[in-house]
């Protein structure tokens, strides 16, 4: 990151403004269905202005305030996953011509220069992970042309949920990389640091000025308050070995009794890959499609293998999501799979709390003096 | 697919199309409708096929054999009982669609209840009406190789699964439930941002996620999904604020006859107190 700059609030649309003229479709929060959401967006105006979100396990509710703030709120139920790894997206196509020869033709990866305005650390970190998932050695095409077609512009958060625990997984409050631009929410204006040599040209274009130090202590507060008060934590060690150990905790029955199998826990969060894929075909017999789908190991045909379903029942669907996210992502991506977003915690129907189970299942199980 | 699938229907003998027939039992016809507003995809299907029987369309021939039934509507009549058989015997691949034939519609309501105190309690002369004590799915009475549930189904859901059987292959039998739908379209949750009792944690997904699409909680009209926690999300209304006589009746439209629905509308009712005018709430608390 370079040196901080300024960009007072009322210069706000000139930072939309300067993404557009690179030739980047702007996208950024805005309400939409009692949610904050991500979508096209050229105009700061439509940015959530006095709106902001009050979450706990199983609730999400938008609330007003009388100030100009327009990032005072924790996330809404998506952000950058549904924009990379597509909801739905056809891989290819096979078509039949007359003589009956079959033709099979990949889907062109799209491309379309987008930025994001308005990102949270928790979903840079997410990003990171499905990065290592989708445009590593197996990269996917879809996934690597949309990635590489991306600005991002990163807000601090100093409005964390109740359900937020970015801080015991390291991931947040403060944006500290993955960004081309990084900002800190001032009432006045906003804090801007650069990430990257496209962030440092948009610094050039926009009206910046040097902060005050008063500005600067604002922001370093600012974050410091929304790390403190985060009232959520998960064990802040690797769980692989406590969860794989506890495989048979009464926990698990516990928390199935609780839970509905929906896969909404998945669906929000930022870091789960799993898809699935179908036919479409059409009536006339001439062509299909081969389309990918958001698949969840909550769902039936996840565990199908060889005639018998592994995961007949919610306990063992509810065991494989989170010993995969909380342990076996270590062995295959090196860290934890969470960060901390609590996406999972509001917008799960029942309100399941990810560190209430985690804590329940490995605390018992910690050695003692183990950091 | 989590059931080995069935033998795919074999292609005809090469000397002639395949047939469709298209039955209706006790129902509205919406099913058929459905199938009926394809528009184009309609006479493609009509050059893929013969459509030897589908009354909404026009084409009348109950008795004709098929290589293909869809049939809609639950088996509430004696008359119905002997012609599913019928069907049946006639046809290779029996598919009922539509929330009646797979799990008897809103007709099963009577299910719930002494019919024949209902039937005398509405017509002067109970006599003439001639029905069985109860409006059952098709697969209560015969085999079925396929269910397209729903209500009314998708147009699309049936076309998806002829195009799939014509092609000689086994149509895919959808098991994700509604929320996994609504996610991926990008819809925001109404039971979490409203407390609307929305059924789509326990409803197998089909219709595109479209009631809370458009701001209204799901209420069933697929029925159950595969592993259905209806006990938990019937426990969550009641945390909610609904009160137990509203938490059944959210089970009570027109998958009430599915096993896991029924249970939950029986159990809640009973713990409702007698005569209890239920909950007095918003239109969502219950009859959304």
């Amino acid at each position: 990151m370079t040196a901080t700059r300024f960009l007072p609030r009322e210069r706000l649309q000139t930072l939309f403004e300067r993404i557009g003229d690179l030739g980047y479709r702007c996208m950024g929060p805005q309400v939409r269905d009692g949610a904050i959401v991500y979508d096209d967006l050229s105009d700061a105006a439509a940015l959530p202005v006095g709106i902001g979100a009050h979450q706990a396990p199983g609730r999400y509710r938008l609330e007003h305030y009388a100030h100009a703030r327009c990032f005072a709120w924790a996330n809404g139920p998506q952000a950058l996953k549904p924009l990379l790894f597509a909801p739905e997206e056809t891989l290819w196509r096979v078509t039949r011509d007359a003589a009956g020869r079959l033709a099979f033709a990949a889907a062109a990866p799209p491309s379309q220069r987008r930025a994001v305005i308005g990102v949270r650390a928790c979903d840079l970190a997410a990003l990171a992970l499905q990065d290592a998932h989708f445009a590593g050695d197996h990269a996917d095409p879809g996934y690597v042309s949309r990635r590489r077609d991306l600005l991002l512009v990163g807000v601090d958060c100093g409005h964390p949920a109740d359900t937020c625990f970015c801080a015991s997984t390291g991931d947040g409050p403060a944006v500290s990389n993955g960004a081309d631009l990084a900002l800190t929410e001032l009432d006045a204006g906003f804090l801007v640091r650069a990430g990257s040599a496209a962030g440092r040209a948009l610094c050039d274009a926009l009206p910046l000025r040097a902060p005050s130090d008063a500005e600067l202590h604002l922001g370093a507060a600012e974050i410091e308050h929304a790390r403190q008060s985060q009232r959520r934590s998960l064990p802040a060690r690797n769980l692989r070995d406590a969860l794989f150990a506890n495989l048979d905790h009464p926990q698990w029955d516990d928390v199935a009794a609780r839970c509905l199998a929906c896969g909404n826990c998945v669906a929000v969060c930022p870091t789960c890959f799993c898809s699935t894929e179908r036919e479409q075909p059409a009536i006339d017999g001439r062509e299909a499609a081969r389309v990918r789908l958001w698949d969840s190991c909550f769902s039936a045909e996840h565990s199908y293998v060889h005639g018998r379903l592994l995961r007949p029942d919610t306990r063992t669907r509810y065991r494989q999501w989170l010993t995969h996210k909380l342990g076996g992502w270590h062995d295959q991506y090196g860290r934890s799979g969470c960060v901390g977003c609590g996406r999972c915690i509001a917008w799960c129907p029942t309100g399941i709390d990810i560190t209430r189970e985690a804590t329940a299942i490995c605390t018992a199980d910690q050695p003692e003096g183990e950091a | 697919m989590t059931t080995p699938p069935k033998a795919p229907l074999p292609p005809a003998d090469g000397r002639r199309r395949p047939r469709l027939a298209v039955h209706k039992l006790s129902s509205c016809d919406g099913c058929q409708l459905a199938l009926l507003n394809a528009g184009e995809s309609l006479l493609a299907l009509a050059e893929r096929c013969d459509i030897v029987h589908f009354a909404e369309a026009g084409i009348l021939d109950l008795d004709a054999e098929a290589d293909i039934a869809l049939v809609e509507g639950s088996v509430s009549t004696p008359e119905e009982r002997e012609r599913i058989q019928a069907i049946r015997s006639r046809s290779r691949w029996v598919v009922p669609m539509g929330a009646c034939a797979t799990a008897g519609g809103p007709q099963a309501l009577r299910n719930l209840a002494d019919a024949e105190v209902w039937i005398g309690s509405v017509y002067p002369e109970p006599q003439h009406i001639q029905a069985l004590p109860t409006a059952d799915a098709v697969a209560a009475h015969v085999d079925v190789e396929l269910s397209l549930p729903g209500c009314p189904v998708s147009t699309q859901q049936v076309l998806d699964a002829l195009a799939t059987l014509l092609a000689g292959a086994s149509p895919f039998a959808e098991q994700d439930k509604v929320c996994m739908e609504c996610k991926r379209r990008g819809q925001v949750c109404v039971l979490v941002t409203r407390d609307a009792p929305c059924l789509g944690p326990v409803t197998v997904t089909g219709c595109g996620a479209l009631c809370p699409g458009l701001g209204r909680a799901c209420y069933g009209c697929y029925g159950p999904a595969e592993n259905p926690e209806v006990p938990t999300l019937a426990q969550r209304f009641a945390d909610l604020g609904l009160a137990p006589d509203a938490v059944a009746r959210r089970f009570m439209f027109q998958q009430s006859g599915a096993e896991p629905f029924q249970q939950a509308a029986q159990d809640w009712r009973r713990r409702a107190p007698d005569g209890a005018p239920g909950n007095a709430g918003s239109a969502e608390q219950g009859h959304d």
